[in-house]
């Protein structure tokens, strides 16, 4: 069992980049300052959502005044590849379109306006073929990106015979933008021996890296890509930062001229894929004490016009398609169907939040229909001990009710309730709604290969330290997480240990920062690594200070302790003397997590290295005349384990609540026949703004005894909060219907203002 | 090429490149300031927000501004501030208390958070929280949910407690908000020239007011148009009151409009009403007459002043003429106006004591955002009966609309649900609003009649009951 991070050293530790954000000094892509002979990318994305490719006549565009060079598939000296999971996606069309936006010319200009501007000259003539934007339509086609998955327990059609209550319904839940503030982009130059360097905003940058050599034909140890951080992530920059990489790398390869492409933000909104919206049919069976005793669904992923990763989000659905909930039988298939939008993504949850969507509104249809209370259902059908999940692991440390239990004592439902009843009797022009979520979610990537990682750690012969793990700093504060672990476990003031940019020449075969896993994998990669280089250095002290083997060593606050006595070798002493002794002060550790497995024959296993739960109470405001909306608060228990460090953790609690409410709520994509994205700006997109969050978020920690997996046993916190963003939905909905209890609204996410006016007067 | 003469932080800029560059792409990619970020080039995000400072009233005046809709010639004799001019030794305490409360996640936005919290400081409004808030309701952050920033704010709101607004400068200089060159500014900007930039090169004369629409729609365009600076202009600015009409200058912003002491005495409302419209930063730099000749069928300003039956006065080429705002429109983006022809006034006559004005807007969120419909309403009422009413509605034409007929229906009646019912029938009939992403026309209908009866909800909340409307 891992120890908790100690009290004291580093738990409040502020985030270790905030000084340089607030002082604008932190770099990204677009800052980095560019070298002699940069020239600019722009690519010229299809105008048709599907078709045929007749002809390219980039004549005018060649011609323009300031463009060095035009790049079609042609000039691909590898294979025209890019596809992660699935090999089904060309870095430029060839032959023909998927999706509107899909690059087919690349422009290299001097200038970036040049560029943009050649692009416009390019005249590409499409035969149209046809479009389909409707997953439903796309499966009835036999349109599928990969075979249907179906998980099971116990025997539906058994349980459903005996169920007094059966539901059946349909829930949809729209896709999302990740509108990272920072738009996608890279910057490429050649390097000696044919080789290429990138520097990326990528989530993965082994991707770009594998990605890129395919595209220029070259091992991957010719391409190097480098990630200081990004302004931003939450999934869309995990597989689909690597076009980007590889279009300035195949510019800068053939060209051998430093290449930079950052993205303009309507170029990046038509262009790139987003959270995969889900149509899906449900059958939910309940016996007379409102126990759910099985449910059937059907999921239909919109994957857009290639895999990219929505095979692997597909199956993340299924593993939540029960939430928090004890199900003892299920039989639930998930269909991947191929349309004709940019290929969806990675987005925070990552097909989770879809599946847990659909049993929240199976369960809302069933408590409207037998005119009980939602919140009754819920509660007794939460995950206990030792409960078995549709795919076969075993609930352990299960907190799903301790955090239910806590957020309505802590919180007083019964208070929350009685003022909503009251406050919707005396007013008719504005309504409450209250709803409860809660959540459970699996931390681990659900493709079992992927949960390792590696880190290098330097001691300096001065003390000082240097870490580079295969983590991407995004502003999930992973890299301070990076920093407490080296500080902790060589006992050193945290100021002592440099975070270096994540590198494939430092640390090679990454797995993207994802999953929520991030600081786990490479926080116990480092730990590993450095208690490697502290047992050597501990071996130097006890020759040092004149001990044997078997006095315990331990350095805190930069001292050495023997056998509990302070002594007078300091950090910095101990690190000469180790150096001088020829000791080796540097590490790399390799961390894969134990136990999990998953066999997708049977589609049974234990996949997860844990679980993070909790509870979230929702209290919305409707304005009944306007069809406008507010939400009071959210107060919400989380399950931490034991957070390593409470102003981060916090911090991203808040903000992937917010990111989940505006999922629920405002955050509409709207693709119109022909594959046209038309919400495709931030002035038609809208992500909440400082007025449009709740008015008091309270967050408490569940600080949980059971061991777990995680670094410190601080648990995973990347993902999970968003989740609680679907209670934003239920609230929203039981305002309505206090003002119409006959409102007719389809069980369709995000509830904007129109569903809500439409809705209030159904 | 235009000679454009500014400070930026602490140095003296003479420029000379076209005036339609925007400021945003002057501080970073000629200047190498890179902690101005881009987020979105369309004044929705305020990553790229700047303070941008003159001298008003003999004190030195802060507004925020996002620099990607700013062209360079509205720069020109101000002082222009970047998060790289706010940078001392130290942090700030606006910075210090983002980093104290984990306001910053991946660290894109902050700076212009940080930006407009510092504007706050300098800001001569009352430094309360809810103003804190409102100098970053421009600034859109995808990482924290806001938490963290308003946690911030409050610390901010509660330090500036003590703030002397006499010698606000000298005062936020001694407790480090600002760098000590700031008292150098006002001497300096009084030495720079203030001449207005002439239009320079080819092509057909633009009309440049904030830029928020230009610098949206056409971007490319304005770095290569001559262009007529016209923001901020003294003969185009200012509002007052001269025997019962309030005339405002064309130039005058939304903030402008909101600071007014003649506009806030006329609407009591008015504060609430321009919360509604885009953002603070937003609101420091769109003009009316932008507004106005904009001509989008949703327009904000232009709704509320259809409502106070506004006139406008036209300029070509020193020949004047006026013409009813509701008759400006002869359809989607067509006016009746020279393409040399510019805005110079806008009046109305003020509404007396018996008149009653509301102007509401629904939209995807609530704030920072345009309208799915919008409407304005003024009625006059004398013993419950309608002496007067004009109504307007954006988003369900066109054309921002003056609905004539249903404002014709009212008048003589004397106000009660079922007038209200009657001609809400008539007002369906004048509208034809189209589906897009703002919503499908079904929706803009049902809201339109929401909004109508939201209005009299407002004006007579004893005598209308919406159970009785719908």
């Amino acid at each position: 069992m891992t120890k908790d991070i100690k009290q004291g050293i580093a738990k409040s530790m502020k985030n270790i980049d905030s000084a340089n954000h607030v002082t604008g000094k932190s770099i990204y892509v677009d800052d980095i300052p560019v070298r002699v002979g940069t020239l600019y990318a722009c690519a010229y994305g299809s105008p048709m959502a599907h078709g045929k490719i007749k002809n390219v006549d980039t004549k005018a565009a060649a011609e323009h005044a300031g463009v060095y060079s035009i790049i079609t598939h042609k000039d691909i000296p590898g294979e025209n590849q890019i596809g992660g999971i699935i090999q089904d996606e060309p870095l430029l069309a060839e032959g023909e379109v998927h999706f509107q936006g899909q690059p087919i010319v690349l422009v290299i200009a001097e200038t970036e306006a040049i560029a943009h501007a050649a692009v416009k000259k390019i005249k590409v003539e499409i035969d149209p073929l046809p479009v389909i934007v409707d997953p439903r339509e796309a499966f009835a086609k036999g349109e599928l990106l990969s075979t249907p998955r179906t998980f099971s327990l116990g025997d539906t059609k058994k349980a459903f015979a005996k169920c007094a209550h059966v539901f059946e319904g349909q829930a949809e839940s729209g896709g999302q933008e990740h509108l990272y503030i920072e738009t996608q982009g890279a910057y490429a130059y050649p390097t000696e021996h044919g080789s290429v360097r990138i520097s990326s905003s990528t989530q993965g940058p082994t991707q770009v890296q594998r990605a890129t050599a395919k595209v220029l034909g070259l091992p991957m140890n010719k391409v190097e890509v480098d990630v200081t951080r990004l302004g931003g992530g939450f999934g869309g920059k995990e597989d689909q930062a690597t076009p980007w990489g590889a279009m300035a790398a195949l510019a800068a390869f053939v060209l051998q001229r430093p290449i930079k492409y950052v993205l303009h933000r309507m170029e990046d909104m038509k262009m790139t894929g987003k959270r995969n919206p889900y149509t899906s049919d449900y059958k939910i069976g309940l016996d007379k004490d409102l126990k759910i005793v099985a449910l059937e669904s059907t999921y239909y992923q919109n994957g857009g016009a290639a895999a990219d990763l929505s095979p692997a989000i597909l199956e993340r659905t299924l593993f939540h398609l029960n939430n928090s909930y004890f199900i003892p039988n299920v039989q639930a298939t998930a269909n991947s169907c191929r349309t004709n939008l940019p290929p969806n993504t990675a987005f925070r949850g990552f097909g989770g939040p879809q599946g847990m969507f659909v049993i929240e509104a199976a369960i809302a249809h069933a408590a409207k229909e037998l005119g009980v209370d939602a919140i009754d259902i819920q509660r007794k059908n939460l995950l206990a001990e030792g409960d078995e999940f549709p795919y076969g692991q075993i609930a352990e440390g299960c907190e799903a009710i301790n955090c239910w239990d806590e957020a309505v004592e802590r919180y007083d439902l019964e208070k929350i309730k009685k003022e909503v009843v009251a406050f919707n009797e005396k007013n008719t022009q504005f309504k409450k709604g209250l709803s409860l979520m809660p959540i459970c979610f699996g931390i681990s990537f659900t493709n079992t290969q992927m949960n390792n990682a590696r880190a290098l750690v330097h001691v300096y012969s001065d003390g000082s330290v240097g870490v580079s793990t295969g983590a991407i700093e995004m502003g999930q504060g992973v890299n301070t997480k990076m920093v407490q672990v080296a500080a902790e476990i060589f006992g050193l003031d945290p100021k002592r240990v440099k975070l270096e940019s994540t590198n494939t020449t430092r640390v090679a075969n990454t797995s993207p920062s994802a999953a929520s896993a991030t600081a786990d994998l490479n926080g116990k990669a480092l730990a590993i690594a450095c208690n490697d280089i502290l047992a050597r250095l501990k071996k130097v002290a006890q020759d040092n200070l004149g001990h044997d083997e078997k006095t315990a060593i331990e350095i805190k606050h930069e001292t050495v302790f023997a056998n509990n006595k302070k002594t007078k070798l300091t950090w910095h002493e101990l690190v000469q003397a180790a150096f001088m002794a020829r000791v080796n002060l540097s590490a790399k550790g390799h961390y894969a997590t134990p136990r999990i497995n998953f066999d997708k024959t049977k589609e049974k296993g234990h996949p997860f290295a844990y679980h993070v739960y909790g509870t979230a109470i929702t209290v919305a405001t409707v304005d009944c005349v306007r069809g406008t909306y507010e939400f009071d608060c959210v107060k919400l228990v989380h399950d931490f384990g034991a957070s390593m460090n409470r102003i981060i953790d916090l911090g991203q609690t808040e903000g992937g609540l917010v990111q989940g409410i505006g999922w629920m709520t405002m955050e509409e994509l709207m693709y119109n026949k022909e594959g046209r994205l038309l919400s495709n700006a931030l002035s038609t997109y809208k992500v909440p703004d400082i007025y449009a969050v709740p008015r008091e978020i309270d967050v408490h920690f569940l600080n949980t005894d059971n061991p777990n997996l995680a670094i410190f046993r601080s648990k995973a916190v990347g993902e999970p909060p968003l989740m609680y963003g679907i209670g934003a939905y239920f609230a929203i909905r039981n305002a309505v219907e206090s003002f119409n209890p006959k409102a007719k609204m389809a069980y369709s996410a995000p509830i904007t203002p129109e569903k809500v006016l439409m809705g209030l007067y159904s | 090429m235009a000679k454009i003469q500014f400070l930026l932080n602490n140095r003296s800029i003479n420029a000379e490149l076209p005036s339609g560059t925007t400021v945003l792409d002057f501080v970073r990619y000629n200047q190498h300031l890179v902690g101005t970020k881009i987020g979105c080039r369309e004044g929705d995000c305020g990553a790229c927000t700047v303070l941008v400072g003159e001298i008003r009233d003999d004190r030195l005046f802060y507004q925020s501004m996002t620099s990607c809709l700013m062209p360079l010639g509205n720069a020109h004799g101000k002082h222009i501030v970047t998060v790289e001019g706010l940078n001392m030794e130290n942090l700030t305490p606006v910075q210090q208390a983002i980093v104290d409360e984990g306001g910053t996640q991946c660290g894109f936005c902050t700076v212009g958070f940080v930006v407009s919290l510092s504007g706050f400081t300098l800001s001569q409004k009352e430094h309360n929280y809810e103003n804190a808030i409102a100098a970053i309701d421009g600034n859109i952050c995808r990482c924290t949910g806001y938490k963290s920033l308003e946690r911030a704010a409050a610390i901010i709101t509660k330090q500036l407690a003590e703030k002397d607004t006499e010698n606000s400068v000298e005062w936020l200089v001694e407790k480090g908000f600002i760098p000590d060159y700031f008292l150098t500014i006002k001497e300096r900007l009084e030495a720079l020239q203030s001449s207005v930039i002439e239009p320079s090169g080819e092509g057909q004369r633009v009309f440049m007011g904030g830029g928020t629409d230009l610098f949206v729609q056409r971007p490319e365009e304005m770095a290569d148009s001559p262009l007529y600076h016209v923001f901020g202009q003294p003969s185009l600015t200012g509002i007052e009151e001269h025997k019962g009409y309030c005339y405002i200058g064309a130039a005058s912003t939304a903030e402008d409009i909101q600071a007014s002491p003649v506009m806030q005495a006329i609407f009591p409302n008015l504060r609430a009403h321009m919360k509604l419209v885009s953002s603070t930063p937003i609101r420091n730099m769109g003009t009316l007459a932008g507004n106005i000749v904009n001509a989008s069928p949703i327009g904000d300003l232009t709704a509320f002043f259809l409502a106070l039956d506004s006139s406008i006065v036209l300029n070509h080429f020193g020949q004047q003429r006026e013409i009813k705002l509701r008759d400006f429109y002869l359809g989607y983006k067509k006016l009746d106006k020279a393409t040399a022809e510019n805005v110079e006034t806008i009046y109305f006559k003020i509404p007396d004591k018996n008149s009653y004005f509301n102007f509401e807007k629904v939209c995807k969120r609530t704030h920072l955002d345009i309208a799915s419909v919008n409407s304005a309403c003024l009625v006059k009422v004398e013993k419950g009966v309608v002496k007067e009413a004009h109504l307007s509605a954006g988003g369900v034409a066109p054309i921002p609309k003056y609905l004539a007929k249903s404002s014709a229906a009212l008048v003589g009646k004397k106000i009660s649900p079922e007038l209200l019912k009657e001609v809400e029938l008539i007002l369906q009939e004048e509208v034809a609003p189209i589906s897009d992403a703002r919503g499908t026309s079904d929706y803009k209908r049902l809201l339109l009649r929401q909004l109508f009866y939201a209005h009299f909800l407002t004006f007579f909340p004893k005598e209308i009951q919406l159970a009785e409307l719908v």
